[in-house]
């Protein structure tokens, strides 16, 4: 049995005086114990919106949720609220992207820490204290003992990304969620942070949702990958499936402008043409068509369907032909 | 935070030897000078030019300044020209009533203002926000003059509840200690003194608290909208912490950043309310002081008076900068 089961879930936002917005429109996917899928996608692509409406965090003025979210049999987006700070940080974690805006600037990281602890797993300020630089400890930050009293603007941001890590895992939940955990980083503190959450993970059996933008962290860390366009799931595929050969035009494309290394001098890199604002309505056709370098006259009238489709789901008229593909390796 | 004390402290006092270099500039920029107003219009050439010796007046200005600093120092400020009294004799007897309807004024204006504007905040847009909004626009726009006429009318005239105006019933025979009136009562043991003193204080606090109130009020709604809409506010919902610790530890403790600034420029400002505040209830304190002052060109009263005023604002200040630093860490490391 999946330990999260999202089934169509659409998120729209309403405000007075504008076109209502879905942000997310009926949105599939499932997360086994231990697993770690990736959500992909560019900005705005309803990737992060998915995450929050799992989490609850979206405020219900607003936003309004549709779908269903169970998490180990229990239906979350028909919980009170109360009901789900029960849960939340307890059963489910969530790293979030700025490490430095995501911190309470005036007070202590220990407090931040222990004060999670004692809500969730009863412990008293002292043994939460204990715990707390224990978890330092376990995600890297050096003198622990010393770093629990100090405040956030104290650290460096890869730093602040291990204790927001530490507090996120603080209560050993079955499910984390990295909203871009890496993206506010040096590049090589990136790879310590990413290296960090898969060994904590894997060593804890803890199922990951990872959201990024950047293939290259899905390369290296996701079982399964669901690429999002335009706020629907557009392909879903096992990660050597997706690299070996990425069927649909917009991953495809994601994969074909990032730099090779092996790429012959001077060879242009070849990116996406447009952007987002370019979109059409999924009601009308296919949101991609407009950048799509394999759009026909289809894609502008006929909405496609998530189908199955050599070994994946794919929700393309016109997929790139197997055979033509970038390798794993390019990465 | 013992260091951060201490720099601040220090820092303070270039700022109060520049306000004595203005304070004394400005007296001798005012037309006529001193010795016409001492000796009025009409006076001859030569009865100024011989008050002006017998004044110091006709020495170089640095010596002058030199002098009227090296005096301050001392405590001497001179003599007040319409009573002849000692300057810091009238100031000392006069500062406590004001200092007492200043803080009483504080007081309301901080417990009711905090909690007002962050009930607002949370219900935004709602019958309650909206009302609040609409009383501290009126809060904000009454001046004080006129709503102490009008507190005056309802509860003195009208329901008899309040003593119109004065700091204590003439009939009480009360011991001065501090000269605050509410707390000499206290020391003393005579709580009769207290209560009546408490009473006359009600109605020009009220009236004097009107404008910091709407102020705090204000500024409180605005930065607890501010600071909901953090990110390290949604990090304490992802970590399912109860509401009330996300609000009380999350939300409220940054957002009274803004407002402890606020309470520091709106206790300086108070002194000017409390001018208007002390004529309309007859309150004896530096108000009437300086309201005599000013229309009789009592220039050393003036000049003790704005150095009071001055150091007590910068005290406030220096107040304000500490709380900062209790609230906010990222300061005292600076």
């Amino acid at each position: 049995m999946a330990l999260l089961d999202v089934r169509d879930l659409s998120v729209v936002f309403k405000r007075k005086g504008t076109r209502p917005f879905t942000a997310v429109d009926g949105v599939s996917f499932s997360v086994e114990p231990g697993q770690t899928v990736g959500l992909v996608g560019e900005s705005g692509s309803g990737k992060s919106v998915t995450s929050l409406a799992i989490m609850g965090l979206l405020r219900k003025r607003g936003a309004e949720i549709g779908g269903s979210v169970t998490f180990e049999d229990t239906e979350l987006l028909t919980l009170s609220d109360k009901q789900l700070r029960d849960r939340r940080g307890r059963d489910l974690g969530m790293v979030f992207q700025d490490p430095l805006s995501s911190l309470n600037p005036v007070i202590t990281i220990g407090l931040q820490i222990t004060e999670v602890l004692e809500r969730h797993r009863g412990m008293s300020r002292k043994e939460a204290r204990v715990e707390a630089a224990e978890l330092l400890d376990r995600v890297g930050l050096p003198d622990p003992q010393r770093r629990i009293d100090e405040y956030p603007h104290q650290l460096s941001g890869g730093m602040r990304q291990r204790v927001l890590i530490a507090i996120a895992l603080a209560c050993r939940p079955k499910l984390l969620i990295a909203d871009e955990p890496t993206t506010a980083l040096d590049v090589t503190i990136q790879a310590q942070i990413l290296s960090l959450l898969s060994e904590l993970v894997s060593e804890t059996d803890t199922a990951l949702i990872m959201i990024t933008h950047d293939l290259g962290i899905v390369a290296g860390l996701c079982d399964d990958v669901n690429v999002m366009y335009g706020g629907r799931i557009v392909e879903r595929a096992q990660r050597h499936d997706l690299f070996d050969r990425s069927r649909h035009p917009y991953t495809h494309g994601l994969l074909q402008s990032i730099p090779r290394l092996d790429a012959p001098r001077g060879e242009p890199l070849t990116p996406i043409r447009g952007s987002v604002s370019d979109n059409i309505e999924w009601e009308q056709g296919c949101a991609f068509a407009p950048r799509c370098p394999n759009a026909t006259d289809v894609c502008w009238s006929e909405p496609p369907e998530l189908k199955a489709d050599d070994g994946r789901m794919l929700r393309c008229h016109n997929p790139v032909a197997i055979g033509d593909a970038v390798t794993e390796g390019a990465l | 935070m013992l260091r951060f004390t201490v720099r601040r402290l220090l820092q303070a006092v270039p700022t109060l030897f520049v306000l004595s270099i203005l304070v004394f500039a400005w007296l001798r920029l005012l037309p006529g000078g001193p010795a016409t107003a001492l000796l009025g219009d009409k006076a001859t050439p030569e009865r100024v030019a011989a008050m002006n010796e017998v004044l110091g007046l006709d020495d170089p200005l640095y010596v002058q300044y030199f002098g009227f600093l090296g005096r301050i120092l001392t405590g001497d400020f001179g003599n007040s020209l319409i009573t002849g009294d000692p300057v810091m004799e009238e100031v000392s007897w006069a500062f406590p009533a004001t200092l007492e309807l200043s803080v009483a004024a504080m007081f309301l204006a901080v417990l009711f203002g905090i909690p007002m504007g962050y009930i607002a905040a949370r219900f935004r847009g709602r019958f309650l926000d909206n009302a609040t909004v609409v009383t501290t626009l009126v809060g904000v726009a009454v001046p004080v003059f006129f709503l102490g006429f009008l507190l005056k009318y309802i509860f003195t005239q009208e329901m008899s509840l309040l003593p119109p105006s004065g700091r204590q019933d003439v009939l009480i025979d009360a011991t001065r200690v501090t000269g605050i009136a509410t707390l000499d009562g206290l020391l003393t043991g005579e709580f009769d003194a207290t209560w009546d003193a408490m009473l006359h204080l009600i109605l020009p606090a009220v009236a004097l608290a009107s404008i910091p109130f709407a102020v705090i009020v204000r500024i409180t709604r605005a930065s607890v909208l501010d600071v909901q809409g953090e990110d390290f506010v949604r990090t304490a919902n992802s970590k399912g912490l109860t509401t009330q610790i996300v609000r009380k530890r999350h939300v409220l403790r940054n957002a009274l950043l803004p407002v402890s600034t606020t309470i520091g420029l709106q206790t300086g400002l108070l002194m000017s309310g409390a001018v208007l505040t002390e004529k309309v209830f007859a309150w004896g304190g530096l108000g009437t002081l300086l309201e005599q002052a000013i229309q009789q060109r009592d220039y050393p009263r003036l000049q003790g008076l704005i150095l009071l005023f001055a150091t007590v604002f910068v005290l406030v200040n220096l107040l304000v900068d500490l709380s900062y630093a209790i609230i906010d860490p990222r300061v005292r490391v600076r």
